[in-house]
């Protein structure tokens, strides 16, 4: 009990440290405005427009999956709508959200292959020497004019074209589509002649791969639309022989169809995502395009060992001994199961003389990583490596956390949103919230006087303990102020101050007793903190179980509820009780002063307490002894 | 002020008292009219939901760049609103990029629409070429829903394990779970019965009725908890010691209602007089009814119910019946003392002995039968000389007297 009382200036102290570190996190994050949600300010929409017409359940799938991604953390309170059936249409708050197309729209088929042949160790594709050495040279020449040098006869409009488009990535293009053998093509033969016509009006458009950015206007489509299945000039996978349901057995002998496509494919030298059909069954012929070195590597890959749904988690991070973000990985069973086998047939120790069979994580048709296998890797947790940044890093996790998009988009259009309520509306809520505090806080010095400084102080503490969280929030987890959700906020005040209200009732009820205040304050504290904390409990549950089982509104509605009961706590157990402690010193307070709150007419008691049964006074402190 | 604290400190030691549990008939009955009222509201009227669920009709109006402002859209919100259509009711109108402005609404029927299109017409001056429609699918889809079903049920049943596992008691969960239905039932009836729309927004504060309903009623339990801890030590029975928690924890829920009201009622009343329709309004208006009803229900439900279904326990119905057994000895205390007449004895030998009853508290007496004749004690001592007592339990050899001495076992091995 000495200590106790010894100790509340302390805390009070370490109180409003924590509040000011909090509000030099603010200071440096640089805002001092909380983000407005969708309803108060507006912001980003962003239309999607899928490719062919896909049913209305797979839109409604698509829409399900965007939403998660947009909206992983439920705070963000983002509106993701199928309209007409032909569109879906992100809504974001904020106005520069552009970032977030890309999270929006990858597809995230997320794929793990095995390596039957690639640039660097063609052994096992005989045929492909004569191209291999080929290859390297394009990125070292670095324009087109080099790699269509070896092209084919027919082909001989290219390198015109080539020479009269002046980006140099258009002529990488299309020397990668003169380079191509018909075989294993079935339009194989009619593409020369468009890549010749076409070539003179727009490079980009003549070869397959870069054929998918329908529109060429918009840079930022191209990109994005890689491994659509349904578009006309896509490459399509070779057929994998008898062996190909058997990845391991099929890489050491590739069956010569599967060759054949791989040494008549040429990668696109500009980092222009391949369009393949992607199809799990089937080998595979793709790029791996290592923006850094401005290399594009060609892949044969065996038919898919892991699906991307066999993911339990992804997240981005950097590892120990790193300075790239990666991809962490986590398989469930079946995954765990399949990526062991992978390890055990590829494991090969750093000694080892190389080359090391590789496997590759394939996303969305393009190889985003060949690793080889160092170590047996026997607990289902992989990690990706690119050229990631933290952004890229992250948005790919989040895609590969909430799945595949069962629908591709060709389209989108970004546009600034207004709000969608009336600007008066946030002034009116924020005059009647005012308002509102301001009616409390006389209510709370006119019932408890001197006491009510303590309410005051403590609503105005958790107010700016609030505020802080909620600018600290909106900058780290996209964080937004609905209407809603402010609504919500002010509500909050009240069951903050009913802890407040809790304890001086239960300090009265001990002064009634015939307790000096001093003692009343520690009395009342122990049993007005095991009241509190059990209902603080059941807030905090509901918190808890809806955001994690619950979706959108809601979640944010939990996220909220939650951060407002643990700022309760935090200012009712080290701001109101030390300060009480501390005013409980006093003489004013301790004199039980006409103004204190606690004086013995405003308690209702005469100043010699009346007569109370024995009985019930013994009972009472026998409770106490086992509260 | 003097008043209010006279009243809060007799609340407190029970001089002064409401009958909460005792008419707990009345406070049921006001209570299922209440709900009845909501229920019949509920499926007469039924929930108007707003696009957010059902997906409407979307109206997208191209404008030139400089008509494009918040103004417009407001003008434009206004009159739509305005058209007295249900469906229409509270449009939600942005712009959209410098070249238009989407209005959106419920379904609408062909006339309705007609209409409103008309209106867009009107208020911004656009031709009909200028304004195309669109079909909005809902963004509260049905796996949302499902899924906040879920959570809710999730949470309801952690809840029902938490009271269950804080208090000890089954039947506290059960009380505490009828008094939150009550609440819930009666702000969705208000909904119902008002006709307004329902968004996020009002689920949002559906579950803020929750939250604060189950915070309300544990706060009055745990004063009932501990006031009925030990009842046949502190000599009364459940349905008082409950009674009396209500009484003392009174003012602090006054308090708390007035405290958490006062927002709320800032809110409703400047949206409606400031604002007109708007969904604060609606918001406010769910939580002053859920909260005021949540504040009632943990004292005028929860806790008469809680007694209610308590009342059958063995050791409540025990409580119960030495409080009347004290109550009828305590009617007249010295009804047991005889009349004092001219020879009679000081002491019958059988009889009860005369302020017996006032020593005895009755601990062990179960039953009614209080005036049965009680086990005979001891002759007092009546004449000269010293009257050996018989021995009632086992004598020993004390050493420390010199002679035999009553030895006094411990409690488990009395006979």
């Amino acid at each position: 009990m000495a200590r106790k009382t010894a100790r509340p200036g302390r805390t009070l102290g370490v109180f409003f440290l924590g509040l000011a570190i909090a509000f030099g996190l603010v200071a440096l994050a640089g805002t001092w405005k909380p983000e407005l949600g969708l309803d108060l300010q507006g912001g980003t929409s962003i239309r999607l427009t899928p490719k062919g017409s896909p049913s209305s359940e797979s839109l409604n799938e698509a829409r399900k999956i965007i939403d998660q991604r947009v909206n992983g953390s439920g705070v963000a309170e983002a509106e993701v709508t199928v309209q007409g059936n032909k569109y879906i249409v992100v809504e974001i708050p904020g106005d520069s959200r552009r970032d977030l197309v890309d999270t929006v729209k990858r597809q995230a088929q997320l794929r793990f292959r095995l390596v039957a042949c690639s640039d660097q160790d063609p052994s096992r594709c005989p045929g492909s020497g004569a191209q291999a050495p080929q290859d390297p040279t394009a990125p070292d020449t670095g324009t087109g004019a080099g790699v269509t040098a070896p092209a084919a006869p027919s082909d001989s409009a290219a390198p015109s074209d080539a020479a009269t488009d002046a980006a140099p990535s258009d002529t990488a293009t299309a020397s990668g589509s003169a380079n191509r053998a018909p075989v294993g093509f079935a339009d194989g033969t009619d593409s020369p002649s468009p890549s010749a016509t076409d070539g003179a009006s727009d490079g980009a458009s003549e070869s397959p791969a870069a054929d998918a950015s329908d529109d060429p206007s918009d840079g930022a489509t191209a990109p994005s639309d890689a491994g659509t299945p349904t578009s006309a000039p896509v490459i399509p996978s070779p057929e994998g022989g008898p062996d190909v349901a058997d990845p391991l057995k099929w890489i050491d002998a590739p069956n010569q169809e599967a060759i054949d496509a791989y040494n008549a494919f040429t990668c696109p030298q500009d980092g222009t995502p391949v369009n393949v059909d992607d199809d799990p069954a089937k080998p595979l012929v793709t790029c791996e395009w290592d923006a850094e070195s401005g290399v594009a590597q060609k892949y044969l890959l065996s038919a898919s060992m892991i699906e991307g749904n066999e993911l339990d988690s992804a997240s981005a991070q950097i590892p120990q001994n790193s300075v790239n973000y990666v991809v962490s990985l986590d398989f469930d069973g079946g995954g765990t199961k399949a990526f062991t086998q992978i390890s055990e047939a590829l494991v090969c120790p750093s000694g080892t003389v190389p080359p090391c069979r590789q496997f590759a994580a394939v996303l969305d048709g393009q190889v985003i990583s060949a690793p080889t296998m160092n170590s047996l890797i026997t607990n289902g947790q992989a990690q990706i490596e690119g050229n990631f940044t933290q952004a890229s890093a992250k948005s790919l996790a989040t895609s590969l956390k909430y799945g595949a998009l069962p629908v591709t988009f060709t389209d989108f259009s970004v546009e600034t949103v207004g709000p969608s309520l009336a600007g008066d509306q946030l002034t009116a809520g924020i005059t009647a919230g005012i308002v509102g505090l301001i009616l409390v806080m006389i209510y709370c010095m006119f019932y408890y006087r001197g006491l009510g400084i303590v309410v005051i102080g403590s609503l105005l503490v958790a107010g700016a303990a609030t505020y802080a969280m909620v600018l600290l929030l909106s900058k780290t987890a996209n964080f937004t102020l609905t209407l809603p959700g402010i609504a919500g906020l002010i509500v909050a005040v009240g069951i903050t101050a009913d802890s407040f209200i809790v304890y001086f009732e239960r300090i009265r009820d001990e002064m009634r007793d015939g307790k000096s205040m001093r003692v009343a304050v520690e009395a009342g504290w122990v049993r007005a903190r095991a009241t509190c904390l059990a209902a603080d409990a059941v807030s905090l549950l509901a918190a808890i179980v809806l955001y994690i089982f619950a979706a959108g509104v809601v979640r944010g509605f939990a996220f909220a509820l939650g951060l407002s009961t643990l700022i309760d706590i935090v200012v009712f157990f080290w701001f109101t009780k030390p300060l009480v402690s501390v005013l409980a010193k006093t003489s004013f307070f301790n004199g039980g002063g006409k103004w204190s709150g606690l004086s013995a007419e405003t308690l209702g008691v005469d100043k010699i307490a009346p007569d109370r049964p024995r009985v019930a006074a013994a009972t009472r402190t026998s409770q106490e002894g086992t509260a | 002020m003097g008043r209010i604290s006279r009243l809060g400190n007799s609340l407190y030691n029970g001089s002064r008292s409401i009958d909460f549990v005792g008419r707990k008939w009345l406070w049921y009955a006001v209570s299922a009219l209440i709900v009845l009222l909501a229920v019949i509201g509920l499926s007469v009227k039924g929930l108007n939901y707003g696009i957010e669920f059902t997906g409407g009709t979307q109206y997208k109006v191209t404008l030139p760049s400089d008509q494009v402002t918040q103004d417009n859209a407001d003008a434009l919100r206004e009159a739509v609103g305005g058209l007295g259509i249900d469906n229409a009711g509270s449009p939600v109108v942005n712009t959209s990029g410098d070249t238009s402005i989407l209005v959106q609404t419920e379904e609408l029927t062909n006339e309705e629409s007609d209409e409103v299109t008309q209106t867009i017409i009107d208020t911004v001056g656009a031709s009909t070429d200028d304004i195309s429609q669109d079909q909005i699918g809902a963004s509260w889809g049905d796996e949302v829903k499902d899924r906040a079903i879920l959570g809710l049920v999730v949470f309801l049943f952690l809840v029902v394990l938490f009271i269950w596992a804080y208090f000890r008691e089954w039947k506290m969960s059960a009380a505490a779970i009828v008094a939150l239905a009550h609440d819930v039932i009666i702000t969705v009836g208000v909904y119902a019965l008002s006709g307004f729309e329902v968004t996020p927004a009002t689920v949002t504060g559906l579950l803020t009725i929750l939250g604060f309903s189950l915070y309300d009623t544990v706060v009055v339990f745990d004063k009932v908890r501990e006031n009925t801890k030990s009842l046949r030590a502190s000599r009364t029975t459940y349905a008082k010691a409950a009674n009396l928690a209500v009484n003392q924890t009174l003012v602090r829920s006054i308090n708390t209602s007035v405290v958490a009201l006062i927002p709320v009622g800032a809110i409703l009343y400047v949206s409606a007089v400031q604002l007109g329709a708007s969904s604060l309004k609606d918001l406010a208006l769910s939580l002053f009814v859920g909260m005021a009803a949540g504040a009632y229900s943990s004292i005028f439900i929860a806790t008469p119910l809680l007694v209610h279904l308590k009342s059958t326990e063995s050791e409540v119905v025990l409580a119960e019946r030495r409080a009347k057994a004290r109550e009828r000895r305590n009617v007249d205390r010295y009804a047991s003392v005889p009349v004092f007449k001219e020879d009679m004895p000081i002491a019958e030998p059988d009889g009860p002995v005369p302020g017996a009853l006032m020593v005895d508290d009755d601990l062990d007496d179960f039953d009614d039968e209080d005036d049965a004749p009680r086990p005979a004690s001891a002759p007092e001592a009546t004449g000269r000389g010293r009257t050996v007592p018989t021995t009632q339990r086992p004598v020993g050899q004390s050493r420390a007297s010199g002679r035999q001495q009553p030895t006094r076992q411990s409690r488990s091995k009395r006979k």
